[in-house]
Parts: structure tokens; sequence; C-alpha cells
């Protein structure tokens, strides 16, 4: 995974409660078997008017224009300003895939659905939550001047925006950890290998029925 | 440093705990403070459209499965459901992506050494209804799936909860995951649900209740006469859609309907084991007193069938009542919210939700496609006939054996003469990713979980209900009032 360390990029808005994971990336695309080319797809019923089938070329779609990512100003955005519960509905990674692809590292809500959360700390994107009130300012100053960018620092845990202001941001300090160094979490597991098998030997004598050939599923 | 693991914590005299604190503490194998905790997982259920990439991540790394014994796979998402399709099991899947998705589910698990009820196998079905049909998910085990309707099998009070392609991955490498803990929340339903009124009803009322992320970081615990009422069916419609209010974790206490269902299912123990087992159990309920983050108390003797208008779960209404006004909604960013929901949904405010008149019908989904949701469908569906304006009413069982028991019940004849389509198992329309789904526009009644914008099919208009009810609104042509139809 890529660390995420620091990030000044340019600010998309997506002015929605509740955007689930059918909107970040509709099921049709789900069909393909490796995490890589989601980015074309991302949001693919709000952002095309016609219905797409995977890995068919934007430039060949119709394009909503009253999409925000479709207009000019938001092009090479980094950042996704977004509002409640962002990530809602199914535990599909594809949707921290498709926002990757496209090019966002980081994503500024209200609050984040919780398996789509820990979805984004697999991929190296960092979801931010901010208060209602505050999300709401930064909403008008990103319609207002063209070209808004935040700064943000992960080990400082803020954000500054174009006027010099800094905003506080909460993330769990074991979160941070692994975004800031790419860390391979399996690994960080299997180091722990030992205390596994220990844990292991334990429950086999409370539930033997869990370790219990007759209760496996037979490979046929 | 490693604190208050199980083993640590054994025999010294604990607190009052709620059922998650117990099973929470069951599955620890290493907590930091501030940390996460690392969980052990005793069940993972895979299947074919969240999976391929677990095990690319396996491959490109060099690892293995930690215990291939504790997987149970099948293709369930992207297979179809006609018998034409389904005659000659994966070689019949005409859409060649859907076939490759499948055909690599099967290399993936002989690679891996892990067991796979194929698509010619009568145990295939939707991962969530085959888990409990085959004791495979047991009562105070920890399970995951790369599917966000993991909760469902917290009926049997397992942790239970969905994960992403990583995640399982991880739980594939190491049998464990790290975990921040979940704060408990007791739902209590006090007095009994209304004649005809099912668990889907009730799932819908809480969900509206408590908004679509009134649940986010709690694990859900329903408990109350209105639960223990519940057959094991109802309790699995019940804790699968926990995660539409944003519960990752739905939870029922183990009781002698948990027992009888576990009870000499093929991967469930025997003998003794099967005595210390159920002792064991049978302890799996919170314990007096114990203290939850928050209490939510529901009434279901006064419950209507609900039907949802919008497009989250959190947006429905009983079915005598209207299509709420946005003009009365004081909060802007909710009015917009509602206003883009009854554009997409082709609705105005204030229409009466008996008014609306329907293009198609859905049976099935993890959420209501067991065999107690077939016979409560079949029994408002019989000598009746499918109205002129439903262009197709599906009826998909949540298993083979789930079929095969509604066929020696003759159920399947029941749907056919009025009408309906008889299928095979799969999660078919509920995400329309094989061919079942609605077009643009189409207006449907689903016993499924989501009415987000496209989930049934790009355009497709989704209202969620109970099973009698789609089986009634079939009949009728539109929603209509269960507990006088």
């Amino acid at each position: 995974m890529e660390a995420f360390t620091s990030l000044t990029g340019l600010v998309a808005p997506l002015d929605r409660n509740n955007i689930d994971t059918d909107a970040i990336v509709p099921k049709q695309f789900l069909k393909a078997i490796v995490r890589t080319g989601f980015g074309r797809h991302l949001f693919d019923e709000l952002r095309f008017l016609d219905a797409g089938e995977l890995g068919q070329d934007p430039a060949t779609r119709q394009q909503n224009p009253r999409f925000s990512l479709n207009q000019p100003r938001y092009q090479g955005a980094q950042i996704l300003l977004a509002r409640e519960n962002f990530g809602c509905g199914s535990s599909r990674e594809h949707a921290p895939w498709a926002i990757l692809d496209y090019g966002f590292r980081a994503i500024v809500a209200v609050s984040f659905a919780d398996i789509f959360y820990d979805n984004c700390f697999k991929n190296g994107i960092l979801p931010i939550a901010l208060d209602a009130a505050l999300i709401d300012r930064l909403f008008k100053e990103v319609e207002a001047a063209e070209g808004y960018r935040l700064s943000i620092d992960l080990a400082a845990q803020t954000i500054t925006t174009p006027s010099r202001e800094t905003l506080d941001f909460e993330i769990d300090a074991s979160r941070k950890r692994s975004l800031l160094e790419g860390l391979d979490d399996i690994a960080i597991t299997l180091a722990d290998a030992d205390a596994i098998r220990r844990y292991e030997q334990l429950r086999a004598r409370q539930e033997p029925w869990l370790f219990d050939p007759a209760c496996r599923p037979a490979i046929s | 440093m490693t604190t208050a693991t199980q083993a640590d914590t054994a025999g010294k005299a604990a607190k009052a705990q709620t059922l998650f604190d117990k099973l929470w503490q069951r599955h620890l194998v290493k907590e930091e403070p501030g940390g996460p905790s690392l969980l052990y997982i005793d069940r993972q259920l895979v299947h074919d459209v969240t999976s391929p990439q677990s095990f690319e991540g396996l491959r490109l790394s060099g690892r293995k499965a930690w215990r291939p014994e504790t997987v149970l796979a099948t293709a369930d998402h992207n297979v179809p459901t006609t018998q034409l399709e389904r005659r000659s099991g994966a070689d019949g899947i005409s859409d060649p992506l859907s076939r490759i998705q499948v055909d690599q589910l099967t290399r993936n698990c002989g690679d891996f050494g892990i067991a796979e009820f194929g698509l010619g196998d009568e145990r295939q079905g939707i991962v969530h209804v085959i888990g409990p049909e085959q004791g495979f998910t047991l009562p105070g085990t920890s399970v995951v799936a790369g599917d966000s309707h993991t909760s469902t099998h917290g009926a049997f009070a397992a942790l239970a909860f969905g994960v992403g392609a990583s995640e399982a991955e991880h739980v594939l490498a190491t049998q464990c995951l790290a975990l921040k803990r979940l704060k408990p929340m007791l739902v209590r339903v006090c007095g009994r649900l209304p004649e005809r009124l099912s668990a889907k009803d009730l799932i819908l009322n809480i969900i509206g209740h408590l908004g679509t992320a009134g649940g986010t970081g709690y694990a859900i615990e329903f408990a109350g006469e209105a639960i223990s009422e519940l057959s094991m069916e109802g309790r699995m419609t019940l804790c699968n859609m926990a995660i539409e209010a944003g519960a990752r974790v739905g939870l029922v206490a183990v009781d002698d309907k948990t027992i009888a269902y576990v009870k000499g299912r093929p991967l469930a123990p025997k003998g003794e084991q099967w005595k210390a087992a159920e002792a064991y159990w049978r302890t799996l309920a919170s314990d007096e007193g114990a203290a939850f983050d928050r209490v939510v108390e529901i009434d279901a003797a006064g419950l209507r069938p609900m039907v949802t208008w919008g497009t989250t779960p959190e947006m429905v209404v009983p079915v005598d009542g209207r299509v709420p006004d946005p003009m009365h909604e004081a909060d802007p960013v909710r009015r917009g919210n509602m206003q883009t929901a009854l554009e997409y949904m082709g609705l105005k405010g204030g229409t009466p939700i008996g008014q609306i008149q329907l293009d198609k019908v859905f049976i099935g989904s993890c959420t209501n496609s067991r065999i107690e949701d077939l016979r409560v469908a079949a029994a408002v569906v019989k000598g009746r006939k499918r109205a002129p304006n439903i262009r197709q009413a599906l009826v998909v069982p949540g298993s083979g054996l789930v079929k095969r028991q509604a066929e020696a019940e003759g159920l399947h004849q029941v749907f056919l003469d009025a009408g309906f389509e008889w299928r095979e198992p799969g999660c078919s329309m509920c995400l329309g990713m094989n061919a079942d789904r609605l077009g643009k526009g189409e207006r449907c009644a689903s016993t499924s979980n989501r009415n987000f914008e496209g989930r049934q099919g790009p355009g497709g208009r989704t209202h969620l209900v109970s099973p009698a009810m789609a089986a009634a609104a079939a009949i009728a042509g539109h929603f209509v009032d269960i507990t006088q139809f």
C-alpha cells in the first residue's frame, strides 16, 4: 500500500448525504477480477447519462454536465468533499479502488459508513470526518473560489485552508501509523503468529467442535 | 503491551456483560490500549464477486490460507437463475464476464484448499442462507464474508460482519482481523407483532427510527418479547438489515429456537460434543443489568406493514401512509435529499402509498428467500392471479435446499399457477448483477434490502417490503394493506 503523509490538492464537492457504494461503483463493474481500472466507472450513474459497461472508455460516454466532477474547474481533484454517511451500503472494496484510481487520495466528510471507512485505510486513502457546520462552510468556500485547494498533513492531523486557517482532525493512532508508513497489515498480524497459535489451542479446549474435522465442509 | 485477552481474564469474576461483550472477549487474541484489537475469526464465507482480489493478493505475496477448512465458498451474486442457463452448471452461464468470475472462484478454492458448493450442487445458494442451513454458522462463532449482509448470522449469537476484499484476504492469511471495538446498542422490542406483520416490517420500522447511519459504530442486539416470538428465519431477516441502519453487527441471544434450528445440521456438532456446545451456547445472552451504550425501545403492537418510498432504507412509511412532502422538512440538506429521491423514484410528496402502481415484483435475496418467506408469500398468492400491470414476478429461493423443500410442499406450483416465475437460487434481482434486473423507470416491490439508485438495475425504482406485501402487490398491482388482504 502506498503511504499517505501529506497532500495539497484541488477539492471537488459531492453535495449529498448517504452516497452509497452502489453510487460509487455500480454492480455491473464488479465482474472484474483485478483491483485496477475502476476509476473510469467512479460514480458512473451520476457522472454519465448513458448506461456504462465494464472497461468502456469514458471519452466515448455521454457526460452529465450537472454532475460536479464533470465540470472543468474540478478536473484533477485529489480531495473529495462530501456530507453524511459517505460509503454506506455494501462492503465492496471496488468503491475505494475506484476513488483511488480516479485520483482522489483523501475524502473529507461529516461521517463515513464503518466498512467503507476501514476499506479506505487498506488502500492508502485518508478519510477525514469533520463537524457538519465546518463541512457546510467548506462547501461554500469551494463553490466560491475556483481552484480551491486544501493542504492535509497527516502527521500533524491538520488541514490548512487557502486562507491559512488550520483545522484539526481525529484519527486512530494505529491507522495513522499504517497510513504514514504504508504498512502491510497482514505482515504485522503474522508477526503475532505464535500468539494466534496459542489462542487456537485455548479455543480448541473450550470449543473443540470448532476444530473437529466432522464440523468442516468437505472438499468435493 | 498486551492486555486483557481472553486467557488473562478467564476465571476472574466478571461484571455484567452484554452478549456483544462476551463474544468480543472470547475472540480476542491481542489487545493494545488505544489500538485495534486482534480478533480471531472462526468462519469465513466466500462468494464469486468480492473474492477474486483477495486470492490475487495472497498469490502476489506468496501467502497460504491459515486454516482453509474454516472457509466455505459458493457463487451467488453473479449467477443466472433461469433453468436453461443453470442446467449445465457454470458452463451454461451466457455472460462471459460472469462465467470467468465463477470459474475463477472454483480455481481459487482448488488452489487454496477451500470447500466450494459448485453451481450443480444442491447446497449452493446465497452465502447467508447456506451458512446457517449447513450448520457452518454456529452460535458463539465469529463469521466474516466479503459482503455487508454477513450481519445475518448474528441471529445465532455469532459475531458476524462484512469485510472488504483486503480484510477478507487478511482473514484468509492470518485467521484474524485487527478491529476497533464496536459499541453495544440494545433495540428492545416490546409487545407482539400484529397478525401478518413480519420481521421485515419490524426492521424497516427500526431503520426508519434509527436512520441509515444511526447504528454506525455499534453492534445492535435485538431483544424483547417480539424478538423471542420470531422464528430463526425472522431473526435472520432482522439481523441481515442491521447494516442498513449502519450497524456492521446485529445480534440475537441464544434460546430454544436457536438450539432447535442448529441441531442435526450437517456441520453442527454431534453426540457428547453437542451437549457441551449446547451448554456453552445457552450462556450467550446479555447478563441482567449489562450496560449498553445506547438503548432504543420499540413497541411492536402498534406497527403497521412498511413500504420504502425513497432511495435509502430509512425513507420508509406505513402502507396506509403517504409519500412525505419535502416542503415539510426544515433541514435544507435533508430536504434536498428528499427531492432528489422523489425525482429519481418518479413520485410526488403526498401520494398515498396504496396508489403507487408497480411493474415488477421480486421475492428473494439474503433478506427474504428462506422457506418461511416462500410459505408466507405462497399463502397470499394461492388461488389468485398476477395483476395485468405486473410484467414480471420473480420468486428466487435462497438455496437449492430451500428450493427442494418448497417444491416438496408444492409452493412452486402455487407461484407458477398465479403467473410468477420460479427460479434457481442466487442473489438475482437484489442487485441485478445477472440478467434479473429492472429497466429504466421500472418500479418494483422487492423483498430485498437496498433501494439505492440503480441497485436493481440502472434507473430502476425499488420499494422494499415484506414477502407478504410483495406477494399481495403482485396480485393487486399496487401496495395493499396486507392485514386486510
